[in-house]
C-alpha cells in the first residue's frame, strides 16, 4: 500500500478538485482521505454516507469551578494566553485562547481549575460512490489541533486501506506549510504538488516544495490554468527542471472545473473529453512514480 | 480601524482584495497592510518592493542548563505538549512541540530552565507612497504559524497605532491562526466564491466570526461563476453582500502577473470605495 498526498501550498489552485478526479479514475483501488480538516471540501463531489462518525478529543482546555475560586488571581498571572480574564467579580477562561498547557490549574492555590479533554472535532468513515471509501473530518471552530486531526484521518485511512487491501491512500492536503501540511506529509510515498501559473502559485509552490525537500519526499508537479500566463508557466517548468521534479501535466484554464463543482461531480465526469485524458494519463504516471 | 479580510477556502480572492483595498484608500490617506497568511505571504509580490526593515521573529521555549539541574522530573511532568523529557541523565526540549507556556520554566525549583528566542520567522517591512506594508513570514519546517502573526500585528500597531486604517490579509481556514490573525479587528469581511466549496467554506467561516462575536461581511468574488446559493444564504442569515467582483479571465490574468486590479479595470473603484465606506459605517454605527 502506497500513500499519495496532494497539496499546493497556496490555496485555491485546483488540489481538490483533482484529487475527487483521481479518485474518480482510480475507484475501488484507493482508500481517499480528506486532510484539508480545517475546509474540507472533498465529500461535496464524492457523495459520502457519512457511514462511521466518531468524537475527536485532543489536549485539553481548563475551566474554573467558580464554588472554590477565591479570586486571587494567580492563574490570570500565569497565562501566556490572555484566556483569563476578571469581569464582575470573576474569572473565567475563554476556551477559544486556552492552549490547554495546564498551566494555571497547577498554580491554583485551591485546587479549583480542572483540566477537560477538549472536544475538537469529528471524524468520519464512510462509502463514497466510487465504490470505495473515504476518511473524513470537521475541525471544530477555532480548534487548535487541526495537525492531530489530520494525522488521525491519515492513520484511520491507512489501517482502512491495509484491511481492505487497496493499493494506494489518496490523501487531499491543507494549505499552507505549517502544522497541518507537515503532519499530512509524513509517512507519504508521492507528492503530487498541484500549482497555478501566478507570482504567487509559483512563490508558494517554491516555498512547499523547501518542505518536501526536508523530508526528502519524491514529487511530481501538475500545472492548473496553464495557459493563464505562459511566461508564469514557463518559470514553473524551469524551476521543475533545476529541481528534477517530473512535470506530470498541463491543464488549461477552464470554468468546467467551476461548473463541475456547482454540480457536485469530478471534472472526469463532466468533462469527458481533453480534460479526463490529461487527468488520466497523470493519474497513470502517479502510479508509475510512486511503484 | 482595523479591517480583516478572511475566508474559509484558500484561493477565493483575499490578497486580491487586501492588496487592491490598501491601495486604493491609500491614494488620499495613511494606510497599514499588514500580511497575516505567515505560512504564503503573497501580498507584497503586489508592491514589488524590497524590504526597508527587517527582523527575526522569536518565540520562546525553555533551554536547559545541565549545572541547575537535579533531574527532579517536574519539568516534563507539567508540560502538557511533551515538549520537554527526560532521556537518562539529561532533559530535551522539541521547540517545534513547545507552546511557550512557561509552565516547565516557572514552575522549576532550581531555575534550571529558563526561556529563550528561538528563530521562528522573519518580519518585513517597507512603505510605497501612503502605503506602509508588514509581513510575518514562517520560517520553512516551523510547524506554528500563530506567534509570527502575533508578533507581525504587534509591530504594527506599536508602531502605526490604531488610528491608521489597518488591513489585515488572514491565513484561510478556521483554526488557531485566523482566530489570532482577526480577533481584534473592528470588521471581517469573508471573500467567497459562488461555487458549493465556496459556501461550504463561507458557512464554517461565518460561524468562527460569530463565535468571536465580531461585525463582519461578504464579498462575492468571480461573480457569475456557479450558482445563487451563496447569495441566496446571505439572504437568509441577514449577512450584509458588501460587493459581487465579476467573474472575468482578465481579472485572473492581472493577477497572475502581480497587478493591482482597480488599475486597470476603473470599475472597480466604484466597488471598492463602497466596500470601505460599508466598513466604516458598520464600525461607526456599531451595525452587525
Amino acid at each position: 500500500m502506497k500513500e499519495i498526498v496532494v497539496i499546493s501550498g497556496k490555496g485555491g489552485t485546483g488540489k481538490t478538485s483533482v484529487t475527487a478526479s483521481f479518485a474518480r479514475l482510480a475507484g475501488e483501488e484507493v482508500v481517499v482521505a480528506d486532510c484539508d480538516v480545517d475546509a474540507a471540501d472533498m465529500h461535496l463531489l464524492l457523495s459520502p454516507d457519512f457511514d462511521f462518525s466518531e468524537e475527536f478529543y485532543s489536549g485539553e482546555v481548563s475551566v474554573i469551578d467558580q464554588s472554590n475560586c477565591i479570586q486571587c488571581g494567580i492563574c490570570a498571572n500565569a497565562c501566556q494566553f490572555a484566556a483569563i480574564s476578571f469581569a464582575r467579580g470573576i474569572y473565567r477562561i475563554d476556551p477559544i485562547s486556552c492552549e490547554g498547557c495546564g498551566y494555571c490549574a497547577r498554580v491554583c492555590p485551591t485546587g479549583t481549575i480542572i483540566n477537560k479533554p477538549r472536544l475538537s472535532g469529528k471524524w468520519y468513515i464512510s462509502n463514497i460512490r466510487t465504490g470505495s471509501l473515504m476518511v473524513h473530518a470537521k475541525l471544530d471552530i477555532g480548534a487548535d489541533n487541526s495537525g492531530k486531526l489530520v494525522a488521525k484521518v491519515k492513520n484511520e485511512a491507512k489501517e482502512l486501506a491495509l484491511e481492505e487491501r487497496k493499493a494506494y491512500v489518496l490523501v487531499d492536503g491543507p494549505p499552507g506549510v505549517g502544522c497541518p501540511v507537515v503532519s499530512s506529509l509524513s509517512g507519504a510515498n508521492f507528492v503530487v504538488l498541484v500549482t497555478e501559473p501566478t507570482l504567487s502559485g509559483v512563490h508558494d509552490l517554491k516555498r512547499v516544495y523547501e518542505l518536501v525537500k526536508k523530508f526528502r519526499l519524491k514529487a511530481g508537479c501538475i500545472i492548473n490554468k496553464a495557459d493563464l500566463n505562459p511566461e508564469q508557466s514557463d518559470a514553473i517548468r524551469k524551476f521543475l527542471e533545476e529541481e528534477n521534479i517530473p512535470h506530470l501535466a498541463d491543464l488549461p484554464y477552464d470554468e468546467d472545473f467551476s461548473r463541475a463543482i456547482t454540480q457536485g461531480t469530478t471534472i472526469v465526469e463532466y468533462n469527458e473529453g481533453h480534460l479526463k485524458r490529461l487527468l488520466a494519463e497523470s493519474w497513470e504516471k502517479i502510479k508509475k512514480l510512486t511503484n | 480601524m482595523k479591517i480583516a479580510i478572511a475566508s474559509g477556502k484558500g484561493g477565493t480572492g483575499k490578497t486580491t482584495l487586501s492588496t487592491n483595498l490598501a491601495a486604493f484608500l491609500a491614494e488620499r490617506e495613511e494606510v497599514v497592510l499588514v500580511d497575516l497568511d505567515v505560512e504564503e505571504p503573497n501580498s507584497a509580490i503586489f508592491f514589488n518592493r524590497s524590504p526597508e526593515h527587517d527582523e527575526i521573529i522569536y518565540k520562546q521555549i525553555p533551554r536547559w542548563e545541565e549545572s541547575k539541574c537535579t533531574l527532579c522530573g517536574i519539568c516534563s511532568k507539567v508540560c502538557n505538549f511533551h515538549a520537554i523529557i527526560q532521556l537518562g541523565p539529561s532533559i530535551v526540549v522539541f521547540p517545534e512541540l513547545c507552546h511557550s507556556c512557561y509552565a516547565c520554566s516557572e514552575l522549576c525549583p532550581e531555575g534550571a530552565l529558563p526561556m529563550v528566542p528561538k528563530r521562528t520567522g522573519r518580519l518585513a517591512e517597507f512603505q510605497t507612497g501612503n502605503l506602509h506594508f508588514v509581513e510575518g513570514r514562517l520560517d520553512i519546517g516551523e510547524e506554528q504559524a500563530v506567534p509570527a502573526i502575533a508578533k507581525a500585528k504587534k509591530y504594527a500597531s506599536q508602531k502605526f497605532g490604531g488610528a491608521v486604517t489597518t488591513i489585515y490579509d488572514s491565513p484561510p481556514g478556521t483554526s488557531c491562526p485566523v482566530i489570532e490573525a482577526v480577533k481584534d479587528a473592528d470588521f471581517v469581511i469573508l471573500v467567497t466564491e459562488p461555487t458549493p466549496f465556496g459556501l461550504h467554506d463561507l458557512k464554517l467561516a461565518v460561524e468562527t466570526v460569530r463565535t468571536l462575536g465580531m461585525p463582519f461581511g461578504v464579498v462575492i468574488n468571480r461573480h457569475g461563476i456557479g450558482n445563487d446559493d451563496v447569495e441566496a444564504y446571505c439572504r437568509d442569515e441577514e449577512i450584509p453582500v458588501l460587493a459581487k467582483i465579476p467573474n472575468s479571465r482578465q481579472v485572473a490574468e492581472l493577477y497572475s502577473s502581480g497587478k493591482l486590479i482597480y488599475k486597470e479595470i476603473p470599475e472597480l473603484r466604484n466597488t471598492l470605495q463602497e466596500i470601505a465606506d460599508t466598513c466604516f459605517a458598520a464600525v461607526k454605527g456599531g451595525v452587525r
